[in-house]
């Protein structure tokens, strides 16, 4: 389980992990302003992402949210146990509730996210 | 509803026992059905197995669990839950109507005919246009038939437009049939007052643009008195006027819509014309429009022809159908059973009434509930609960839920979302001073209480059938059936 | 006029709200659009008179003892079904936004969606759609968003409104094509499927199809599976009462005119549009669904579900624009189908059987007439005639007979047919009735 510190975020507020094949899941900020998540849609396996485009949709009980690709890459594995259970986004979002993983296609795209002091302050900046 | 047995909250299957019956068919033809076995059903039947009474005590039971118009106050903002007279009810019912075949012969069917053909002259002269189809099942189903109309009629000059143009405070269902139709919706942010921008509104519109779809009121309860630049910008680009008739009611007899440039609107009879809401429907709809959009018009269409009445096919250029058969007659019947019993000036009254109405609750209401815009509404107002509530941690919700106590049903809460925490409050025209005196005393009385006690405002309800409904389980591990 | 204020009232509000004049409420309206004339009857009626007025059109249309069927059936409305359909506490209620206020409304579509889960013995239902014509629709959309295929194979005995319904919603978008299955005999010629479902979203069957007769779906969905496509299902809900449900041979998604169990005719609607889809499917179901949950204190109740996929959440991504759907004759549905119970539907769906089928031997006994089709049907069939079809109905309308709905606008290739149904509501009197009528014609 990666700690907060050792992901990157983007602004529409997925996580990112290091490597050359990545998970990718949603931030403890974002389950947390969403609310109780009721529903998954991940990507299939093989499918082939483009950075900030949607390739998932999170909802709750009264809203639906799509989730950006971090970077672009071909998707390797998706976690079925957050579909079963989609309680896991709001327990775990950065452990037992990964979304999927990805090999990125251009590793250079993950540099220029935000580490978690950035986010941090990003998200104090949006909450103005 | 207080009388409603509060124990027996069985589904019909779990009162049902194997062999009891309520109605048979014991047409004797039966002996002569040779269907092969091979088609036949194997599984069973899983319906309820019951006897006459045991249903009808089942379904009048749960019809007591309701608020209705009928039975309560239903401010439900943008919906009109209006009085819905009871003649009109049993004009629809008579047999001649009721039993006829929607593919019946036009010589079977001149009455009902005769009816749409005159109903439809009539709304066409209330709305100030020039042609009808009254053929949609809805008021979705009439924008979804609209935009099928603009599209049309855009490919018959040889353009190809992509873009629908709507503000932010637009119902759903406007971008959702927009994309369902293929078109990119740009949405245009509101300005302070809750009115659409005419400057912005010059900046996204263009060559791409086919149709500007405005709810006039819009769903703030404001009329757009800019109207006639938004249309001037609207045709200047080569594109259409879209109303969304919704809020008709705060309009009828008042303006004619196609007066300030509309191209085509909806009508929801379900809303302006009276017709009932059925606990969500039936509905139906209607899509008025100008000459140049009148060819593209779904068929079949009803034309005088001597002295009687035909269907008419048009010359080709018609979209299509959008529905099978007529459209829903049923409901018809009942909107001209409604226009019968107005004169343009009666019409003008429920305008006048609708508009007195929302704008007294919400002068009564506004030193407590503070209202989004600060001028005169229309038919209906949107308020907010105050920085005192909010202080207390009470949300709309709890003013939904404690509004249920006090016996009247709730407004549309959380809609328009351009406005946080919105409280949309629509008393219709058809509600007396008596009832919004009522009203207005249980909103400050849930004010009132809930800063005296806000824990008990945030476990409201306390006297309905159940309470708060636990709708994360629902979603998360659906049960839809028995 | 149903507005209840005196002028005294009006004054009374005006200066409540700090008004002068009503006028001052309405400045935001530019006053050259206020009060326009509006030319309709200066006069309106009282309600005696409306009620004269609605009697003498109804008057008006004509009553023959009808045989059309086509996708609309004459059936007989339960006293009961009406008493509980016009208790108003569910007739003026509204879509059950607030739950707590509309357990009832909310309880009663549960019912339905159980009702529709069964009769076409499927996993889910929703809480039901305009028309057959647009659940079939949306049932084939949902195919194309499922598989990412833009290909929709049906079969030649679909009703044709329902074709046109499919296509106009699909108008904006050519690159759908459709390929149709033809016919053999009548029925789908399913030694063309595997050719034809390459590449396909779905397979579109109508059974019992348009002309009546009961399509033999034993192997189908093997076939449709084999393809990687879904299986969408049109059947009329009464004849499930004794013929394979779309859920016993496969269907991923049945669908159907809920008119046929108990509703008026009233001329084209308000009818009632079935929907119901495998589990996994779910998700994909246009329009409301409720479903059953506890309250606080763990006690069942009633709430709208997955509503994040409608329109007004979704707005330009929702499944579909769908913000309606047609509660009370949901409603009369499910009390129609509660009354009848298993037994009952069966009963029903033998007469219609049983009538169809004693019309049809009737009728292939008149001298120049014959059944078209040898396969087994349900409640209608397609009828060959001497001479021109649409002239022998008006001979016989001018007697007071409907003998039936002549096919050759939608079917030339048939030739001079009729499209003839019998329903439980017709009798052995009734049925002689048109055979002479049809005999005279001739």
């Amino acid at each position: 389980m990666p700690k907060p510190e050792e992901v990157k975020y983007t602004k529409t507020h997925e996580w990112i992990s290091a490597g050359a094949e990545v998970a990718v899941g949603i931030s403890d900020h974002a389950q947390h302003e969403m609310g109780d998540v009721v529903f998954v849609e991940l990507p299939k396996v093989g499918a082939k992402l483009e950075k900030e485009k949607p390739c998932a949709v999170v909802e709750s009980v009264k809203s639906a949210f799509d989730i950006y690709s971090p970077v672009s890459g071909e998707v390797t594995a998706v976690n079925d146990a957050v579909t079963g259970e989609p309680a896991l986004l709001n327990q775990a979002p950065l452990d037992g509730g990964w979304m999927f993983r990805l090999k990125p296609s251009n590793p250079a795209e993950a540099e220029a996210l935000m580490n978690w002091t950035a986010y941090q302050e990003f998200i104090k900046q949006s909450a103005h | 509803m207080n009388c409603a047995p509060a124990i027996d909250n069985r589904l019909s299957i779990e009162k049902s026992d194997p062999g009891r019956r309520g109605l048979w068919c014991k047409n004797p033809l039966r002996a002569k059905a040779s269907i092969p076995a091979a088609l036949r059903r194997k599984s069973a039947l899983r319906l309820p197995e019951l006897s006459e009474f045991d249903v009808v005590r089942h379904y009048t039971r749960l019809s007591r669990l309701n608020f209705s118009v009928d039975t309560h106050f239903y401010p439900l903002g943008s919906c009109t839950m209006k009085y819905n007279p009871r003649f009109n009810e049993e004009a629809a019912a008579l047999e001649g109507f009721a039993a006829l075949h929607p593919l019946a012969h036009d010589s079977s069917a001149q009455g009902t005919l005769e009816l749409i053909h005159d109903l439809s002259a009539r709304l066409v002269e209330l709305c100030g246009l020039d042609a009808i189809t009254l053929q949609p099942a809805a008021g979705a189903h009439s924008e979804f038939t609209g935009l099928l109309l603009a599209k049309a009629y855009f490919e018959a000059k040889g353009e190809n437009r992509t873009e629908i143009v709507c503000p932010d405070s637009a119902h759903g269902t406007n971008p959702a049939t927009a994309s369902m139709m293929g078109f990119n919706t740009v949405n245009l942010a509101s300005k302070p007052d809750g009115r659409l921008d005419v400057e912005e509104l010059k900046k996204h519109i263009g060559p791409k643009t086919a149709v500007l779809m405005l709810t006039i009121p819009n769903t703030l309860g404001i009329f757009e008195s800019n109207i006639e630049a938004i249309a001037k910008a609207v045709h200047d680009a080569g594109a259409l006027f879209y109303m969304d008739g919704a809020n008709l009611n705060a309009l009828i007899g008042m303006v004619k819509p196609g007066d300030f440039g509309v191209d085509l609107m909806h009508l929801n009879f379900h809303k302006t014309f009276s017709t009932p809401h059925g606990g969500g429907g039936p509905g139906a709809g209607a899509i008025v429009c100008s000459k140049q959009l009148a060819p593209f018009l779904p068929v079949p269409l009803v034309k005088k022809s001597g002295s009687g009445y035909v269907s008419d096919f048009g010359d080709g250029r018609s979209i299509g159908k959008v529905k099978a058969f007529f459209g829903n007659t049923g409901v018809l019947v009942r909107a001209y059973a409604y226009m019968l019993a107005h004169t343009p000036e009666e019409f003008a009254d429920i305008a006048r009434c609708a508009i007195i109405n929302a704008n007294y609750v919400r002068s009564r209401l506004l030193d407590i509930y503070p209202s989004y815009s600060k001028e005169y509404c229309m038919h209906e107002c949107v308020l907010t609960p105050g920085a005192d509530m909010t202080g207390k941690g009470l949300r709309t919700l709890d003013v939904a839920k404690g509004l249920l106590d006090r016996g009247f049903h709730a407004p549309t809460i959380y809609f328009p979302t351009i406005v946080h925490e919105a409280i949309m409050i629509e008393p219709t025209e058809t509600e007396s001073k008596a009832t919004l005196d009522e009203f207005v005393a249980a909103m400050r009385d849930v004010h009132d209480s809930g800063m005296a006690d806000p824990q008990a405002l945030k476990d409201a309800p306390h006297t309905m059938p159940v309470k708060r409904l636990d709708e994360v389980q629902a979603a998360r591990q659906p049960n839809l059936h028995w | 006029m149903y507005t209840p204020h005196t002028k005294k009232d009006k004054e009374e509000m005006l200066k409540t709200i700090g008004a002068a004049s009503f006028e001052e409420l309405v400045k935001q309206v530019p006053a050259k659009f206020l009060w326009p004339k509006i030319n309709l009857p200066a006069e309106s009626l009282d309600e005696a008179q409306a009620a004269a007025r609605m009697a003498g059109l109804a008057a008006k249309n004509c009553r023959p003892l009808s045989f059309l069927g086509a996708g609309a059936y004459e059936r007989y409305t339960p006293a009961a079904v009406k008493a509980i359909t016009s208790r108003t506490e569910f007739l003026t209620a509204y879509t059950p936004y607030q739950p707590e206020a509309s357990q009832g409304t909310l309880q009663a579509i549960y019912e339905f969606q159980s009702t529709v889960s069964a009769l076409y013995a499927m996993d889910c239902a929703n809480a039901s759609m305009y028309d057959g014509a647009s659940s079939f629709a949306e049932a084939v959309r949902a195919t194309v968003r499922v598989t990412g295929r833009k290909k929709i194979v049906y079969s030649a005995g679909v009703n044709p409104q329902y074709m046109d319904t499919l296509k106009t919603y699909f108008a904006h978008s050519p690159e759908y094509t459709y390929v149709k299955v033809p016919m053999n005999n009548g029925v789908m010629d399913q030694a063309a499927l595997p050719a034809l479902l390459e590449g396909a979203a779905c397979l579109a069957v109508q059974t019992p199809n348009f002309l009546g007769l009961i399509e033999d779906m034993n192997g189908v969905a093997d076939l449709v599976k084999k393809a990687g496509a879904l299986l969408v299902a049109a059947a009329d809900p009464v004849s499930l009462g004794i013929l394979a449900a779309p859920g016993e041979y496969g269907a991923d998604f049945a669908v159907g005119e809920g008119q046929s169990l108990g509703l008026p005719l009233a001329y084209g609607g308000p009818y009632l549009g079935l929907f119901s889809c495998k589990k996994e499917h779910v998700r994909q179901m246009p329009g409301r669904i409720t479903g059953l949950t506890k309250d606080k204190d763990g006690k069942r109740g009633f709430v709208l579900t997955l509503q994040a996929r409608e329109q007004h959440i979704r707005r330009d991504k929702a499944a579909s624009n769908i913000c309606s759907n047609e509660a009370l004759c949901a409603l009369a549905a499910t009390v129609y189908s509660a009354l009848y119970g298993p037994e009952g539907l069966k009963e029903l769906a033998e007469a219609n059987a049983g009538a169809a089928a004693y019309t049809a031997e009737r009728l292939s006994s008149i001298k120049g007439c014959s059944l078209k089709f040898k396969g087994p049907f349900f409640n209608e069939f397609v009828l060959s005639v001497p001479g021109k079809a649409a002239a022998l109905r008006e001979k016989a309308l001018a007697r007071g007979v409907d003998i039936g709905l002549p096919l050759a606008p939608l079917f030339p290739e048939l030739g001079e047919t009729l499209l003839v149904c019998a329903t439980e509501t017709k009798t052995e009197a009734d049925i002689l009735k048109l055979e002479a009528a049809i005999k005279e014609a001739i």
